[in-house]
């Protein structure tokens, strides 16, 4: 879509600008923020951010896949995934439609 | 985990900063990353994930119980991504905690 994209950096200077801790320092929160949500969702944990949104891990069955290019049937394992729900207020915001009702 | 158990945690790992100002930290970081996807920009934070905003195109919809017919204007929803570290995390620990690296089929399972 348009606009640019957001990175780390970006986040540590807003948390730089807002609290007023060294640059350093505010990096490494948000590292830290960042390293904890992995941390929980590792351990199988759902993460959920009030009016941001949620992660839940799901577990997928084994299933058969095929190779596009070849039609080879090849299985796909089981495995973790990782699902984003998004809050209310993160949907209607996106919309345009800020304050919306409902979390 | 929930947003006040995430505070909690950079509370005790960080003793030194006001518990409100670790709120604040938190409740930055989360609000930048809305406030940029409202903004229509995209979000990318290597080995987490990137947030993405798509757009959705107008379309008849349905009342599921009625059957009426419904026009659904076009609309802008988030997306995410998991980023590929995080992938390959999550599935380590799920086949190291479930005893089952990749199952060998015919294989039964142990308790």
């Amino acid at each position: 879509m348009d606009g640019r994209t957001i990175t780390r950096a970006d986040l540590s200077e807003s948390v730089f600008q807002e609290v007023g801790l060294s640059r350093n320092e505010s990096s490494d929160l948000v590292e830290t923020i960042l390293s904890e949500v992995v941390e929980a969702l590792a351990r199988g944990e759902s993460v959920k951010i009030s009016s941001f949104g949620s992660f839940t891990v799901r577990d997928k069955g084994q299933r058969v896949g095929r190779n596009p290019k070849t039609g080879q049937e090849v299985p796909i394992l089981p495995r973790r995934v990782l699902v984003f729900r998004a809050s209310n207020v993160l949907k209607s915001l996106i919309n345009g439609a800020p304050g919306e009702n409902k979390g | 985990m929930t947003k006040s158990e995430l505070i909690a945690r950079l509370a005790a790992r960080n003793p030194h900063l006001y518990q409100r100002d670790v709120e604040r930290i938190v409740a930055t970081v989360f609000d930048e990353i809305s406030k940029a996807l409202a903004t229509g920009h995209r979000v990318e934070l290597r080995g987490f994930g990137a947030f993405s905003v798509k757009k959705r195109d107008p379309r008849t919809g349905r009342n599921p119980r009625t059957g009426e017919q419904v026009a659904v204007a076009s609309k802008r929803v988030p997306y995410f991504k998991t980023g590929k570290d995080l992938r390959d995390r999550l599935n380590k620990e799920a086949a190291r905690a479930a005893g089952l690296l990749p199952p060998e089929p015919g294989h039964d399972d142990k308790k």
